[in-house]
């Protein structure tokens, strides 16, 4: 079953892509001279396309060979394809999620191939099944079939739908083998093949300069991530010996204390090796200092903004983490850096949150920023809470991303806000579904949010490190911003008088069923799902949920149980934030729309700060790419050029042609000039062998 | 074909080949096309036999197997052929590239095809020979030999500055090459034998170790290449014809890293000792340097050379670091950069033949009318970036753990090259590939024909299997380089104790 559940998708994206890439082959418009030529065979997919790359060109012959606006052969088979197998996954994990989380089975680890071998090295394709696991199958692969199913109305339109679902399957797939490695290695390649898909879905439209250049920042961006995740896996090897998740487990108490040389200085193991795992989390997570890539890559189509910068994708990193608590539970200091990352995260990106005027990069900010309360729960070490609040935030945040998708295709295509307003009529179940999602999303009681998201805040209080307090502050403060952007988010694109043109508001309408119906789930999920699964993962019936899968503390799940005897007012600290940003945001947009531009003016420096993101693209662009390119270059011109061959093998040559020169200057025909020159030859020599045969 | 000399056959049946297309004397369409199907059946036909060799080697043997011997100038050189787990790849990345090279210039090349074809046949022997000559002047002569064909392809195909290419090529590699015979002399004067069995038994005096691995050094770190002698590389691509950038970047380049783990390692292995710290640095500063050069290069085939260099980093690194995974993953990040490479190269020859220019400005939008090749072309693009699942990331993968365990700041320097490469291949990929097809010149390209498709297929399967499955590869050379790690690991011991006593 569990095979199934990776491998499905990878077989949906091979027969997709391979139907994508022979219809685009087909498609190619004739040349000019009108000499085309023959495809029809070697289709291979793209990637792994061997294994099922023939036998599709019944589909492919349905369509019309037309101009490229026309929807690419074998559309519908392929979305159809693509969803039906996601559906089938899905069903997949649910029942996979209730036979392992809700049972007495212990984990277990269903081995598929050998990989990598050498020397001591070795790491294996293989699934380890836990609690950790299906609850990260059950979000992933619900949302990417919802999205799935979503993205069959809102790419109605799109000539190169083939191509999406393929990515889609693809991404899928890749984020299925990381929650189910049993290595490091795996995990890595996983967490590579996200990023790749990443890559390709951002630059779907690759027509776009905008979007291939922030396609290209994603990649480039996580690499740095990377980077430190690849040095912390080595450090693991170095340490234990194995990379693989039990065996360090096994071993995990054999850090205390344990020291590690990493750049010619000692230190604690625990630590080197937690904070560069750490930083490959970063990346992925869009986390302060590597976040700049997640606003840009809502150039991608938005159902892809809803899965993998949402939900799925950019919760690796909370994962990874969640998955080797055992090892960072050694580590106080590698955890007070992800609480003070995470509670700046969350602070830095609601604050920009504030000010964006486009709908998918108001929301983008709110996935980084939550993304922080992840990280603040995960630095205090309430693993399972972190979970939770992933868990539930896949819910809602993807709600909220179709949901603007929804917008979006209501009014053509407009993603600013300014030209948005009055569509509360127009687009009535978008506009509840919406609000639902806003709900959960502000923590209003009972919602999703409002279990997740306070108890990362109780947890805060209560969490036993340096940065625990500044976390709570940060927490609760960024609770009223969440609650004041996404408020105002809701009645700039929904009340007030519409701003788009009578044009565009004349053809505002509400989504197919086929966009809606994912709505609805995801919206019932956002209520819901606080309310039933609270209990299992952060209630008492939490150590017989999560098992081994996390660390759950000493004693009877310590802060678990800690946040249950917090103060009445730390209980009520979220609720009261999250009230005032809501009124404030009523003042602002509703009650007096001119305020803010009024505050603006006022304010304009800090504004401008707000809403140039703090201004961290101009300083990476001026601090890297810049710099890159001007040391590049100058390695090039002056290293290779001037310095190398200028004194290497040209100068050589030049020397060479020098002396042929002047030898050729010497030849001046005249006898006696080439007899002095022998004279004085023959007087070395002789003098030479003189002195030579004195010495001896 | 028990008792066959297997080598040998593989060895000097491209000269068979040779001896065919010679006996065609005539030079009309019908005879060049001739000549064309004869080269390509005997690479093709040395493939398969090749393919003996590699069923008939036993992986768990870590000793020289196959072996061959004849006398040949008396007592002094003999002709001594075997393959053990480090060489047995690298005949077959040989003979499987060939039949490539010569598909690739089915089209391309249009004159003087006789004498093209029988220069890549020679050079075929030749490279073959350096992998499985077993005796040190046996080596030298394919090693040196194997500069002549590609001089000549080089200076005789290739485009506009050709001359200047050629020329740098030659003097750079034979400058190195020139000290490299004078240790082997010095070898036979220590050891008495020239037979490389009994060189790797022989242990060299200390103090003559680092001499010998100076000028071994010279000359492998010529042909790897090593930053700073890497800049003949670069301006040879860019003026070899496809075939020869293909060959270059697949086998020649290899041969440097052949020449450390068979000679430099195993029979110095007291000065490899010492000078680790010295090609780290080089090989750090390759990746970076070589890295961030290629970021801004705007000639496509310069691009791809000069991240040919920086790969080229992590296989030194990979080889001093002196440990199984380094050791491993330098072997295999050979493999696979020959087979990525050598794909790369390949693209960029798809579209330099149909629009004559490599100039990255010139292109843009390719996927709007070359969908086949664009994916194909970034199938390649993420091995190269080493992305995991491809056989790039594995060699990458291992050189830096095997990097780490030596010295964490080498690791450290290194792996900026998995950000690094990112930038300049994803790059070079969007501006070639990607955007709005808008230059007139492009509006009538036509996609993979039949024939390429057939030469990049192959390709991609193979680099996605050894990236999922590259156990064949890592079996194949276990065995051999456990026995040389060891060796050199008891060398290393040995000198300690003598140090221990002296004191």
């Amino acid at each position: 079953m569990y095979s199934l559940i990776v491998f499905l998708p990878l077989i949906g994206f091979l027969i997709a892509g391979a139907i994508a890439l022979k219809g685009a082959m087909d498609t190619v418009p004739p040349a000019p001279e009108g000499h085309g030529h023959g495809h029809g065979h070697h289709d291979h997919g793209h990637g792994h396309g061997h294994a099922a790359a023939h036998g599709h060109d019944a589909h492919a012959d349905d369509h019309g060979h037309g101009d490229h606006e026309e929807p690419a052969p074998g559309s519908r088979p392929a979305e159809l394809i693509t969803t039906s197998l996601m559906g089938v996954v899905a069903i997949l994990s649910w029942i996979a999620f209730f036979t392992v989380g809700f049972s007495e089975r212990e984990a277990f680890t269903v081995p598929v191939l050998t990989w990598i071998v050498s020397g001591e090295l070795a790491a294996n394709w293989a699934f380890r099944i836990d609690t950790l696991t299906v609850v990260m199958l059950v979000v992933v692969n619900s949302v990417s079939f919802l999205v799935h199913l979503y993205s069959m109305g809102y790419m109605s339109h799109d000539p190169a739908r083939p191509r999406f679902f393929a990515y889609l399957s693809l991404f899928t797939f890749a984020m299925l083998t990381l929650v189910t490695s049993d290595n490091l290695l795996q995990m890595f390649f996983g967490w590579e093949g996200v990023g790749l898909a990443s890559y390709l879905l951002i630059g779907f439209w690759y027509k776009k300069p905008s979007a291939n250049a922030a396609a290209m920042k994603a990649f480039i961006v996580n690499r740095v991530g990377d980077f430190g995740f690849l040095l912390g896996i080595f450090g693991v090897f170095v340490f234990f010996n194995t990379i693989s998740f039990d065996a360090i487990f096994a071993n995990v108490e054999t850090l205390e204390g344990a020291t590690l040389t990493f750049l010619g200085s000692e230190w604690s193991a625990a630590t080197i090796i937690c904070l560069l795992l750490f930083m490959g989390a970063m990346g992925k997570s869009a986390q302060f200092l590597l976040h700049t890539w997640l606003p840009d890559a809502m150039e991608g189509p938005t159902p892809v903004s809803a899965l993998i910068h949402a939900a799925t994708m950019v919760t690796a990193g909370v994962f990874m983490v969640a998955r080797l608590s055992p090892v960072f539970e050694t580590s106080h200091d590698a955890l007070t850096v992800v609480t003070l990352v995470g509670a700046t995260t969350a602070f830095f990106a609601a604050t920009v949150g504030l000010v964006q005027n486009d709908i998918k990069r108001v929301i983008a900010y709110s996935t980084c920023s939550q993304l922080g309360y992840m990280f603040v729960a995960l630095g205090v070490g309430a693993y399972p809470i972190a979970i939770f609040h992933l868990f539930t935030h896949a819910f809602f945040k993807a709600l909220l991303f179709l949901g603007a998708g929804s917008v979006i295709h209501a009014v053509s295509g407009e993603q600013d806000m300014r030209k948005m307003g009055g569509l509360r009529k127009k687009i009535p179940v978008t506009f509840w579904m919406m609000t639902i999602g806003t709900l959960a999303l502000t923590g209003f009681p009972f919602t999703a949010g409002f279990y997740s998201k306070d108890a990362v805040i109780e947890a805060a209080f209560v969490g036993e490190n340096a940065f625990a307090g500044y976390a709570f502050t940060l927490t609760v403060v960024a609770a009223a911003l969440t609650s004041f952007y996404s408020w105002r988010l809701a009645f700039l694109t929904f009340f007030g008088k519409p701003r788009a043109s009578a044009e565009v508001m004349k053809h505002a309408h509400e989504s197919p069923p086929v966009m809606l119906i994912p709505l609805y789930v995801l919206s019932a999920g956002a209520l819901l799902a606080g309310i039933i699964f609270a209990g299992g993962f952060i209630g008492e019936g939490a150590h017989g949920f999560w098992k081994e899968s996390l660390y759950l503390g000493e004693g009877e799940h310590a802060i678990l149980e800690a946040i249950h005897h917090v103060p009445l007012w730390v209980k009520l600290a979220p609720l009261v934030a999250m009230i005032g940003g809501f009124l404030v945001a009523v003042q602002f947009y509703i009650r007096d729309p001119d305020a803010p531009k009024r505050l603006a003016a006022r304010h304009d420096a800090l504004y401008q700060f707000l809403l140039n993101k703090w201004y961290f693209d101009e300083l990476y662009d001026i601090l890297f790419v810049r710099s890159a390119k001007w040391i590049g270059r100058t390695f090039w011109k002056v290293g290779d050029g001037r310095i190398i061959d200028g004194l290497g093998p040209d100068a050589i040559a030049a020397r060479v042609q020098d002396v042929t020169a002047r030898v050729v200057r010497l030849q001046t025909g005249y006898i006696y000039h080439y007899a002095f020159a022998m004279l004085i030859g023959v007087a070395a020599l002789i003098t030479w062998a003189m002195f030579h045969g004195g010495a001896n | 074909m028990g008792d066959m000399p297997l080598l040998s056959i593989v060895t000097f049946l491209p000269l068979a080949g040779v001896f065919l297309i010679l006996w065609n004397r005539a030079n009309d369409e019908v005879a060049i096309r001739n000549i064309k199907m004869v080269a390509l059946t005997t690479t093709v036909f040395t493939f398969l036999v090749s393919l003996f060799v590699w069923a008939r080697f036993d992986a768990t043997n870590p000793g020289f197997q196959l072996v061959e011997e004849a006398r040949w100038m008396g007592d002094f050189v003999s002709y001594r052929m075997g393959v053990d787990g480090i060489s047995v790849l690298f005949v077959i990345l040989t003979t499987f590239l060939m039949p490539f090279c010569i598909l690739a210039s089915w089209r391309s090349i249009e004159y003087r095809v006789k004498e093209y074809m029988i220069a890549f046949l020679v050079l075929e022997t030749l490279m073959i020979g350096v992998f499985c000559a077993l005796d040190a002047v046996l080596f030298y002569v394919f090693f040196e030999g194997g500069l002549i064909p590609m001089f000549i392809i080089i200076g005789v195909w290739g485009g506009k500055r050709r001359f200047y290419a050629s020329y740098k090529f030659f003097l750079y590699t034979l400058l190195g090459s020139v000290l490299m015979l004078v240790a082997i002399m010095a070898m036979y004067w220590d050891a008495g034998t020239t037979d490389i069995t009994r060189l790797l038994q022989h242990p060299f005096p200390a103090a003559m170790q680092p001499w010998l691995w100076i000028a071994f050094f010279a000359s492998f770190a010529v042909k790897m290449p090593m930053w700073p002698v890497h800049t003949w590389l670069p301006d040879a691509h860019v003026e070899a014809p496809t075939a020869g950038s293909v060959i270059l970047a697949g086998i020649l380049l290899k041969m440097g890293g052949y020449g450390f783990l068979r000679f430099s390692v195993p029979m110095f292995p007291l000065a490899s000792a010492d000078f680790a710290p010295m090609v780290f640095a080089l090989s750090v500063v390759a990746i970076i340097y070589t890295s961030l050069v290629a970021l801004m290069q705007d000639d496509i085939k310069k691009l791809i050379a000069y991240s040919s260099v920086a790969h080229m980093g992590f296989v030194t690194m990979g080889i001093f670091a002196l440990n199984e995974q380094g050791v491993q993953g330098a072997i295999f990040q050979m493999i696979s950069h020959g087979l990525v490479s050598g794909a790369l190269f390949l693209c960029v020859g798809v579209v330099y033949d149909r629009m004559h220019t490599r100039e990255i400005t010139a292109y843009g939008g390719l996927v709007n009318r070359m969908p086949a090749y664009a994916t194909v072309f970034l199938i390649f693009t993420m091995a190269n970036v080493g992305l995991p699942g491809t056989s790039g990331f594995v060699g990458e993968f291992l050189t830096l753990m095997g990097a780490y365990e030596a010295n964490t700041w080498v690791a450290f320097f290194a792996a900026t090259g998995v950000i690094l490469s990112a930038g300049y291949a994803l790059w070079l990929f969007r501006r070639v590939v990607f955007g709005e097809l808008t230059k007139d010149s492009l509006k009538g390209i036509l996609d993979l024909s039949g024939r390429e498709k057939a030469l990049l297929v192959p390709l991609v399967v193979l680099v996605i299997y050894y990236g999922i499955y590259p156990l064949p590869i890592l079996d194949a050379t276990a065995a051999s380089v456990d026995s040389l790690v060891k060796n050199y690991q008891a060398a290393i011991d040995a000198a300690a104790q003598t140090a221990a006593i002296a004191h």
